[in-house]
């Protein structure tokens, strides 16, 4: 450690101001903090100083991630060797679908860090982390099909006009990594929607097993084939097809364990989302006016994108509301929307995705009332206090 | 009339006239105005264009015939003549475009009718046609047709290109064999938030060369 420590003070000079590199400031800075707690002090004003910042928070989300990938990595193996109809044993598996979804990371990766990269040194800030997780996020939200060009117009989309036109991590307005699944979902539909692209192989037509069908719950449903829906349990543990990190929810639930208990992820909004979506199911229930709106509340928490949503993406602390009250309503109402989405227009059978954008959207908006609330509430008991003293 | 002194007719100034709304004072990244017909009529280059000519024209003559009536119209009712005029012209070119070009008129529908409400025409006319001759005037009806056709010229070809694969209907991608390759056509550039996405992209490109556009917070 000290070598290292040396080795990086040796080369400083070179990029402060008017040094070699010091085009390359931010970089260098990046790489530093990676490795090292910064030793930059505040110089005005006392700070509550703490060992979490950007960087550790990331981690420990890209750290939640982990089950979910795992799970994704096995899974695409599994689904493909049940495709083909060919015995595997779990490390072949596993070892497949890690060969299969290496790309997508490193695409992903390469073309999003790049654009950080690039954009942090035209406008002479620091690197932010925020991609760390974004970059993770797109892979386990996609089909494992997915063209591998596309997947970088995406995250270039995404990054670009969901990020950096408003200011860079910190600043978006919608979540970075919905915003590329959403740019994929309308640009090419092909490849996100159907029965063929959630399993690899399949687009390309390889020897298939007969009667198999690769759709996931979701499109079962929307195709009124809701008889052929997987069990509860397989939808619960995962071994459906579906995105690459999306189809079990206990890994899921792994993750969501680690962000509450760390107290990354907000709880409030997990759970406000989850009631928001039973309060929906149950509506569709008791309505039970076509076999989608039968299908029992709790198959809609298990099935499709929605846990993965609404442990990732919806508590996005950056996207979502800030206020404690307003957590509350933006998570009921992207729970509410997601399973109204999903039901009523079948055309879209994501709709949790476009659920967190709508409430990304209006989060702010939440946020100035709770906080004008406030305001007029304390203001009242101040003239109630003023009345009372002059008396 | 009102300019005593004679000036030559392409004048700097007069040719600024022309100039300027396609640039620095353009009438769809600058002023923000006409923006729903950029989005609507957009998917395809070719009725960009026709809708380019047809504004164009409008606006031009329009200018030139409120600027001719300018000390005759009584100023209660101004806005009442200056749709007259417009709304004429206006079923004029429609019918001129049902006659001679029938299918762009069927792929522009109602757009073409809804020149009368575009807010450049009116714009123009208060704020240019009502107080100045009608050569100026015709001048900055050209130029800000101009302003506005080339951004719906700019909007449409990308997003013909890039959502269809075509240029004025020429299968440019398919011969170019790039779907061989694995290419595809990108379906959300024929959706309308795709159209607003590549004219808030064009406002960023004219922004970040001219920097006296930007505002101060």
């Amino acid at each position: 450690m000290k070598f290292l420590r040396e080795k990086i003070d040796k080369i400083k000079p070179h990029f402060t101001e008017g040094g070699r590199f010091s085009k390359l400031r931010s970089v260098f800075e990046g790489f530093e903090t990676f490795l090292f707690v910064p030793d930059t002090v505040t110089f005005r004003g006392a700070h509550i100083r703490d060992s979490i910042d950007l960087k550790r928070t990331m981690t420990v989300v890209l750290v939640a991630l982990m089950p979910a990938l795992l799970f994704g990595m096995w899974n695409t193996g599994y689904q493909h060797f049940r495709s083909v109809g060919v015995e595997a044993g779990f490390l072949q598996m596993f070892l497949f679908g890690l060969v299969k979804l290496l790309p997508l990371i490193i695409v992903t990766y390469v073309t999003g860090l790049g654009i950080e990269f690039i954009a942090a040194q035209i406008r002479g800030h620091e690197i932010n982390e925020g991609f760390l997780v974004s970059g993770m996020l797109i892979p386990l939200i996609v089909p494992i099909d997915i063209p591998l060009w596309m997947l970088a117009l995406a995250t270039a989309f995404a990054v670009i006009l969901g990020k950096e036109v408003f200011g860079g991590t910190g600043m978006n307005v919608l979540n970075p990594a919905l915003t590329a699944r959403a740019f994929l979902f309308f640009s090419y539909p092909g490849w996100m929607s159907g029965d063929k692209v959630w399993i690899e192989g399949l687009t390309q037509g390889k020897n298939v097993v007969d009667g198999f069908s690769g759709a996931t719950p979701l499109g079962l449903l929307a195709q009124n084939q809701g008889d052929l829906l997987p069990s509860f349990r397989d939808m619960f543990i995962g071994t459906i097809p579906g995105s690459v990190g999306e189809t079990s929810t206990l890994a899921i639930l792994i993750g969501a364990f680690i962000l509450i208990v760390t107290g990354i992820g907000s709880w409030k909004i997990m759970l406000s989302t989850l009631g928001g979506a039973v309060f929906m199911g149950l509506i569709f229930n008791a309505i039970g006016a076509n076999p989608y709106m039968e299908v029992p509340f709790y198959y809609h928490l298990v099935m499709g994108g929605f846990a993965f949503g609404l442990v990732f993406m919806a508590t996005d602390p950056v996207t979502a509301s800030q206020t404690e009250t307003g957590k509350w309503i933006y998570g009921f109402m992207i729970g509410l929307l997601s399973i109204l989405i999903r039901v009523v227009n079948p055309a879209y059978p994501e709709g949790v995705m476009l659920a967190i954008l709508l409430m990304n959207v209006f989060a702010p908006l939440i946020d100035y009332y709770v906080v004008q609330a406030n305001i007029k509430r304390r203001l009242k008991r101040a003239a109630v206090a003023l009345n009372t003293n002059v008396r | 009339m009102s300019t005593p002194e004679k000036e030559p007719l392409l004048s700097a100034k007069n040719l600024k006239l022309l100039t300027s709304p396609v640039g620095k004072n353009n009438p769809i990244t600058v002023q923000v105005l006409g923006i729903c017909s950029a989005l609507a009529v957009t998917v395809k280059l070719k009725p960009a264009l026709v809708m380019a000519l047809s504004v164009t024209i409008v606006v031009a003559v329009s200018n030139v015939v409120i600027s001719a009536l300018r000390s005759r119209i009584p100023d209660r009712i101004r806005i009442i003549v200056q749709l007259v005029v417009i709304a004429t012209l206006v079923i004029i070119v429609d019918q001129v475009l049902k006659a001679y070009a029938f299918d762009v008129s069927k792929q522009l529908s109602v757009f073409v009718g809804l020149i009368i409400t575009n807010c450049i025409l009116m714009g123009r006319l208060e704020a240019f046609a009502m107080s100045n001759s009608p050569w100026k005037s015709f001048l900055d009806g050209l130029g800000n047709g101009a302003g506005y056709g080339l951004i719906l010229i700019i909007v449409g070809f990308f997003r013909e290109l890039l959502g269809s694969g075509t240029v004025m209907g020429y299968p440019v991608i398919q011969k170019l064999g790039l779907y061989s390759a694995g290419y595809e056509n990108n379906g959300m550039m024929i959706l309308p938030p795709m159209a607003l996405i590549l004219v808030g992209l064009i406002i960023w490109v004219q922004r970040s060369r001219d920097k006296s556009l930007i505002e101060n917070k």
